[in-house]
């Protein structure tokens, strides 16, 4: 198994500069996770009006799969219908489950995380931010801040 | 010791490799460069052999059968009892209960010891480099008595700090229970200052040698210990072996943990009595091959010599120290090899432990990334997780130099 399956450039670029990695202000639904395993945290601020995501951003730290999968998700669901969210972070965790294979037009930069699935260990990572989006979209955050969950 | 030779005071390391039939493997098409020995121990010829014979020539369950089997096999585990003892310089054998090691045996003391003789007001005083197995029992334990937790601070060179130890240990305290060697930052607290300190105002002390024992010679009288946890797994022995030493009359006072067979004297329909310490605390069958085979590594590890283990352990870390902070690594934990083991841990160049073990692990080189268990250290130490390299008796100083080259990979892929 090559290493170059894992840390693809467009993942090490997200990786190295992350976009959308700020706080929001605001309303905005705040939730927070962290990975046991590792000890990473993630917090994913959501700005949701007339059913739509109109804003996204995270913070925290981790190791280049969470921040590239958070990076990448903020601008992967940016501007999209709830549903329309909620059915990608679905697709996007049958990906990392191997049974769904999507093509890069379907997918954009996301795609890359594919080759993580050959990493069993690394799938936590690359699915922590996702985590924490739906905990958000699903309105259990707590606005405006929340403590870590676990 | 049959077919162990006793081998002098400076350890012949090649030697000591072919002893080990895994590190004949290769891992990505690379040597194998096994840098986790904190977390488990790879295991000598000696000891698989062990368990091996003991399943084709002795197998049968222990102090029940008149046959000449069971009596073979109950005599090969008392046999290992005997040998554990001495190895920690036990007073007897019946001061080791045999159980799977560290996390079973802080439980055992926690629910058994504690819990009986805690109350409200009462103080148990751990440290800020505690593994969660010697921090959790004593949350339960503390919740249920209403005693309270107190810690020694961690001081700034990675040591514990001992300026308010006289305040620390005071008349409310009735347990202390610290690690012999932090697994995180090798640091190797002074168990017999300690002991005394403790023992001073009437409280008990409980050793966490997970990596103490494995690494340095322990004496369990000399150093005042009364409970000294043991991981076999983590010191060439089979997984689930392992054991609790605790002074006879503090076993004698302990309740019984799990209740069930062997451990009983009679059994009434509404009561029981129970067996003699160690008996007391074992419970249905035991791990009646891991600790033969336990026994076998303490053999092997006796002729090595304990003091030549630990100075073939404080060149290599000093060596590993010396290199990785060369190669840019900020290294936790003491720089004096006197004060500490060799689990190195390091946080190089702003990459992620993870990233680094994962891109470490294609160079064959295996070492631990993550909060080690030790989650509140981690907060004190101000990183998410952290990489640690780990050394024993069979690590090179070659193998020290291929995690260093390693290093060099993973911030070509990784650095910024």
């Amino acid at each position: 198994m090559a290493l170059e399956d894992l840390y693809k450039e467009v993942i090490l670029d997200h990786y190295k500069n992350p976009r959308n990695k700020r706080s929001l202000e605001g309303a905005v639904q705040t939730c927070t996770a962290n990975n046991p395993l590792c000890g990473d945290e993630i917090t994913v601020h959501t700005r949701i009006e007339d059913g739509r995501v109109t804003e996204v951003a995270f913070e925290g730290s981790g190791c280049s799969i969470s921040q590239a999968s958070a990076s990448m998700m903020t601008e992967a669901i940016d501007g999209r219908s709830l549903p329309e969210a909620e059915a990608l972070a679905a697709d996007f965790r049958s990906m990392m489950e191997g049974s769904h294979d999507p093509t890069e037009e379907e997918f954009g930069d996301l795609v890359a995380l594919k080759g993580v699935v050959k990493y069993p260990v690394r799938i936590k990572c690359a699915v922590l931010a996702w985590d924490v989006l739906q905990d958000s979209l699903a309105g259990s955050g707590v606005a405006g801040g929340g403590a870590p969950h676990a | 010791m049959a077919g162990i030779e006793v081998r002098s005071q400076t350890m012949d390391v090649e030697r000591v490799r072919l002893d080990f039939p895994i590190l004949e493997r290769g891992s990505h098409g690379k040597p194998l460069v096994y840098l986790d020995s904190a977390a488990t121990s790879q295991k000598p010829r000696a000891v698989i052999e062990a368990l091996t014979d003991y399943y084709e020539r002795h197998n049968a369950n222990i102090h029940r059968g008149v046959y000449e089997l069971a009596e073979e096999a109950t005599s090969m585990f008392e046999a290992a009892r005997g040998r554990l003892a001495a190895f920690i310089g036990a007073e007897d054998p019946s001061c080791v209960v045999f159980n799977r090691g560290t996390t079973e045996s802080v439980n055992l003391v926690a629910y058994g010891y504690a819990r009986k003789n805690l109350r409200e007001g009462d103080e148990i005083l751990l440290s800020d480099i505690e593994h969660h197995s010697n921090l959790v029992p004593w949350q339960f334990a503390a919740r249920e008595t209403g005693a309270r937790l107190r810690f020694i601070p961690l001081a700034e060179d990675g040591t514990l700090d001992l300026s308010e130890l006289g305040s620390l240990i005071n008349d409310h305290t009735k347990l202390v229970a610290i690690t012999g060697m932090s697994n995180v930052l090798g640091s190797i607290p002074p168990v017999a200052t300690i002991a005394e300190a403790a023992h001073a105002v009437g409280a008990r002390i409980l050793v966490d040698g997970a990596q103490l024992v494995p690494h340095c010679p322990v004496d369990v009288q000399r150093l005042g210990i009364d409970f000294l946890t043991v991981s076999g797994h983590k010191m060439l022995g089979p997984t689930a072996s392992g054991g609790l030493y605790g002074r006879r009359e503090l076993l004698e006072e302990m309740d019984p943990f799990l209740g069930g067979g062997e451990m009983i004297m009679r059994v009434e329909r509404e009561s029981s009595t129970f067996k003699a310490p160690p008996h007391k605390f074992e419970a249905g069958t035991m791990n009646i091959a891991e600790e033969i085979g336990l026994a076998v590594a303490v053999d092997y590890l006796c002729a090595l010599g304990m003091d030549a283990v630990r100075a073939h352990e404080k060149e290599l870390t000093r060596y590993a120290i010396d290199r990785l902070t060369d190669a840019g690594a900020v290294v936790f934990g003491p720089k004096d090899v006197e004060l500490r083991g060799g689990a190195v841990s390091f946080w190089f160049r702003d990459i992620h432990p993870h990233d680094l073990a994962q891109v470490l692990d294609q160079e064959g080189v295996c070492i631990r990334a993550g909060h080690h268990c030790a989650q509140p250290l981690m907060r004190i130490l101000g990183v998410p997780a952290t990489a640690r390299a780990s050394f024993y008796v069979y690590n090179t100083p070659r193998e020290v130099d291929a995690l260093v080259d390693a290093l060099a990979k993973a911030e070509a892929i990784l650095g910024t």
